[in-house]
């Protein structure tokens, strides 16, 4: 009697498809070898929504009976993989609703497997991926977030390495032949794509985590009320307003302290306060009132509140004064305007470090404007996830902001990039 | 997309897919040929939409698909197009499903035999996507047979079988399909997908004869009546619901016949009910928490059994008083709530305690109240509910007649 229960943690639209590949293929690869299976998503808005973190689970098992027995038919309470297709979502999940930041290796059972799609060091996912208290093994596979829309598709071969690597991880359930086998019949699988798998499978590493390692924060959990605690109506409370920052000047908005939006975000604002005209636009425009106003009037994104959608950035009249930096480069929501006012060399300094940073480029929002997707795919090493950006990546994306007008008119031959909402309701 | 087709009767003419209950009824409504649908966004019955779209687009599927305003209309469509002899679906969820109200009242009365998938999806507010089964029980007074599914497998034969059914010249009434929201529209299980040459034995093609609406066969559809009409055609439509009861079970044994698979009892799944002292009861893929409790509660050496209705209109009354009658209590779980009802019970288990009344045994029978809003049934609430039997069948009577359970409370 064997099973393996996973979890795919991915970004909502950006990689849904990708996702249900990834757990559709666990299912179809395991069925190679005559085991039964399931695949299927955590209900609700998330995967519908651009960024927010969702999950899809695979299970499988060798006869009906024992996959009946595991089928949690909401979310599996223990896994053995988490697989993590966005390395940003190491700093933890808050999914849609109101559950608290969840540590990405929360659900996995002890002596677990965290498989991570990413360009960073061990070291580095540690930082955001919170403490244990059991050990677990952290494999990495190399390459970027593949991050495509819910119109488009980014053949990146990633969610065929994915299974590669899972083969690696779980052989007893899934022998890379029964990957391979799976992956050539797939309407997306190809010949190519058995050999990324192959490769995958070939040189993934693990290594083990221990109880000390990881980030030691405590991550925000709140109680649910019981039904005679609740307002009746189907009512809540609105925040109080807000307040002034310091000696009566400046405003920040009360924001909930329980249901925050930053582990939606890919990507950060950094703002450069000393090239700021103060025209008011970005804090306007940001849908989700992260601006705090400051005492001498320029505008603090607030990165608790922040879900990245880079609007700030678009409205931002002075060139290159909001600038949206890949989330992989920051270790802590700490306010930027406070960096800059106690040094404002040292923030300079930072600021030029963030925006130029070439570890941690190659973050898009799917797409940031038409062509990128073609861009990307032309011949890359499929290893670090599709070739280098050459354009619309931070620190270069004044030509892509509209400054320099019509630059893209010409590639209108290009695919709609642009991420649509998914049918109401 | 297939895998091995495992050995089976009819293993040359059915292959595996890895398809979810949404997908497996568009798979049915393919091999069913049907020809017009109607659409309206609403989760979680637009996965469904979704897929039949894709058949279409796909070159799969030759229907019309005409996405209409809202769901008022959508059912308006094709109940007209019914009328003139296309085969035809349609559904929704929740709200979507209360919107088009009007026209699912006067559906079974003009004896349109349409079949119609409810995602199954509490009722706003609060706007939630999760199941309750309030939404198509709505229906449940009118003349609408309704039925409730617990896998892909099912959620495919049913739609076969539920146009066998409605199709049917002494029956012409609309089904409607239940799926759990999230627990069976989106979850993908390994389903057996027949061909269409025996499906084509299974299911003759619609003739709506002399109701059919045509220019060579002159008819008025729906006229306005005073009350001499009225009460006739509520009667008529009574003696079509009861004649549903023959043919269910003769679609059933029919499908078996072709298919070589299908349940012997139509009515609803027993399991482990043989020697079962206590019984629990449900519709939907509660059944599967159920079973699993089942299984480890028997390895207690307590004799519990599961009876999962499939067929909630026609109510299998006769059938169900004699599955238990040798049950010592029986605790029904409704995933919905009917308030102020007799007890403060949800609606099966006041329809299974009417339908005991006349019964030589009657043992005792608690409700409960559980899974609301897409709350998972734990392993944990289950075994609950038989402890609370177990103490009822000791005691010979109900101390409390209803119970909430996986409130937070
Ligand atoms: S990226 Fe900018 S506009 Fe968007 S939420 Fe963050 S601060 Fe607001
Ligand atoms: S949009 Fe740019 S210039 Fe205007 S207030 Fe914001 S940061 Fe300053």
């Amino acid at each position: 009697m064997a099973h393996l229960i996973c979890e795919v943690v991915y970004r909502g639209i950006f990689q849904k498809n990708l996702a249900s590949r990834i757990t559709r293929g666990i299912v179809l690869s395991a069925r190679k070898a005559g085991k039964w299976g399931i695949a299927f998503g955590r209900y609700g808005d998330s995967p519908q929504r651009n960024g927010i973190p969702a999950k899809d689970f695979a299970i499988v098992a060798d006869t009906q009976e024992e996959l009946e027995q595991h089928m949690a038919r909401y979310e599996p309470k223990e896994l053995h993989v988490t697989i993590c297709v966005d390395d940003t979502l190491c700093k933890g999940v808050e999914s849609w609703a109101w559950y608290g930041l969840q540590p990405i290796n929360r659900l996995l059972l002890p002596n677990g497997h965290l498989l991570v799609s990413s360009t960073q060091s061990a070291e580095e996912l540690l930082k955001d991926a919170h403490k244990k208290d059991a050990p677990y093994s952290l494999w990495i596979l190399p390459g970027k977030a593949s991050l495509a829309g819910l119109w488009v598709y980014k053949e990146d071969h990633t969610e065929v390495r994915v299974l590669g690597a899972l083969a690696k991880i779980a052989p007893k359930i899934l022998s890379i032949e029964a990957v391979a086998e799976a992956i050539r019949e797939a309407e997306w699988g190809s010949d190519l794509k058995v050999e990324s798998a192959r490769k995958a499978y070939e040189r993934i590493q693990g290594r083990p985590v221990k109880i000390t390692d990881g980030n030691p924060e405590t991550p925000y959990s709140f109680q649910m009320p019981k039904w005679w605690e609740m307002r009746e109506g189907v009512t809540i409370p609105s925040l109080p307003i807000g307040k002034p920052i310091e000696g009566g000047e400046g405003y920040r908005p009360e924001r909930s302290a329980v249901f925050k939006k930053f582990s939606t975000r890919t990507m950060r604002p950094v703002i450069d306060f000393d090239t700021c005209v103060k025209c008011t636009l970005c804090w306007l425009q940001c849908p989700d009132s992260c601006f705090d106003v400051t005492p001498e009037g320029l505008y603090d994104a607030n990165m608790e509140a922040c879900c990245g959608c880079g609007i700030c950035e678009a409205v931002c009249p002075v060139e290159n004064c909001i600038t949206m930096v890949n989330e992989a480069a920051f270790d802590d929501n700490a306010s930027q305007w406070e960096m800059w006012r106690k040094d404002k060399g040292a923030y300079k300094a930072w600021l030029g470090a963030k925006i130029t940073d070439k570890v941690h480029v190659g973050r898009s929002h799917g797409f940031r404007y038409r062509g990128q997707y073609e861009e990307e795919l032309k011949a890359g090493e499929l290893e670090l996830g599709g070739a280098a950006l050459a354009s619309g990546i931070p620190g270069e994306n004044a030509d892509q902001k509209g400054l320099k007008p019509n630059v893209h008119e010409d590639k209108s031959s290009s695919i709609v990039t642009g991420v649509a909402e998914a049918p109401g309701g | 997309m297939t895998v091995a087709t495992q050995a089976a009767p009819a293993a040359i003419q059915e292959q595996e897919m890895l398809i979810s209950g949404s997908e497996a009824i568009a798979e049915a409504l393919t091999l069913a040929d049907i020809d017009v649908v109607t659409a309206y966004p609403i989760r979680p019955y637009d996965t469904v939409m979704q897929a039949i779209a894709k058949k279409i687009s796909g070159g799969k599927l030759v229907a019309e698909y005409i996405v209409a305003e809202g769901e008022h209309s959508q059912f308006e469509i094709v109940k007209h197009a019914s009328t003139v002899g296309a085969r035809v679906f349609c559904g929704s969820s929740g709200v979507g499903w209360a919107y088009a109200m009007e026209c699912l009242v006067v559906t079974p009365a003009l004896r349109v035999p349409m079949v119609a998938m409810v995602g199954n999806r509490a009722l706003d507010d609060p706007g939630a996507f999760g199941v309750e089964h309030n939404d198509a029980l709505f229906v449940r007074d009118l003349g609408w047979l309704l039925c409730w599914i617990d896998s892909s497998q099912e959620a495919l034969d049913t739609t076969l079988i539920a146009y066998r059914v409605a199709e049917d010249r002494r029956i012409f009434l609309p089904i409607a399909i239940s799926a759990d929201g999230a627990f069976l529209t989106h979850s993908q299980a390994i389903t057996k997908v027949p061909s269409k040459s025996l499906v084509d034995k299974f299911l003759p093609p619609y003739h709506r004869g002399d109701l059919q609406l045509h220019p060579d066969n002159p008819i008025t559809v729906a006229p306005q009546v005073n009350e001499d009409w009225v009460i006739e055609i509520r009667r008529q439509n009574n003696a079509a619901t009861e004649r549903a009861y023959t043919v269910i079970e003769e679609a059933y044994a029919d499908f078996r016949r072709v298919f070589g698979r299908g349940p012997e009892n139509p009515w609803f799944e027993e399991y482990m009910t043989e020697d079962a002292e206590i019984i629990l009861m449900g519709m939907g893929t509660l059944s599967l928490p159920v079973k699993v409790a089942i299984r480890k509660m028997r390895e207690d050496g307590k004799k519990v059994g599961l009876i999962r209705l499939r067929w909630f209109r026609p109510f299998p009354y006769e059938q169900l008083a004699r599955a238990l009658r040798k049950a010592r209590a029986i605790g029904v779980i409704d995933r919905d709530y009917s308030f102020g009802s007799p007890f403060g019970s949800g609606v099966v288990a006041t329809e299974v305690r009417a339908a005991l009344y006349n019964a030589e045994h009657r043992p005792p029978l608690i409700g409960f109240i559980c899974g609301l809003g897409g709350r998972e049934v734990t392993l944990e609430d289950v075994y609950k509910t038989a402890e609370i039997c177990y103490s009822a069948a000791k005691a010979g009577k109900t101390e409390r007649a209803t119970y909430w359970l996986g409130v937070r409370e």
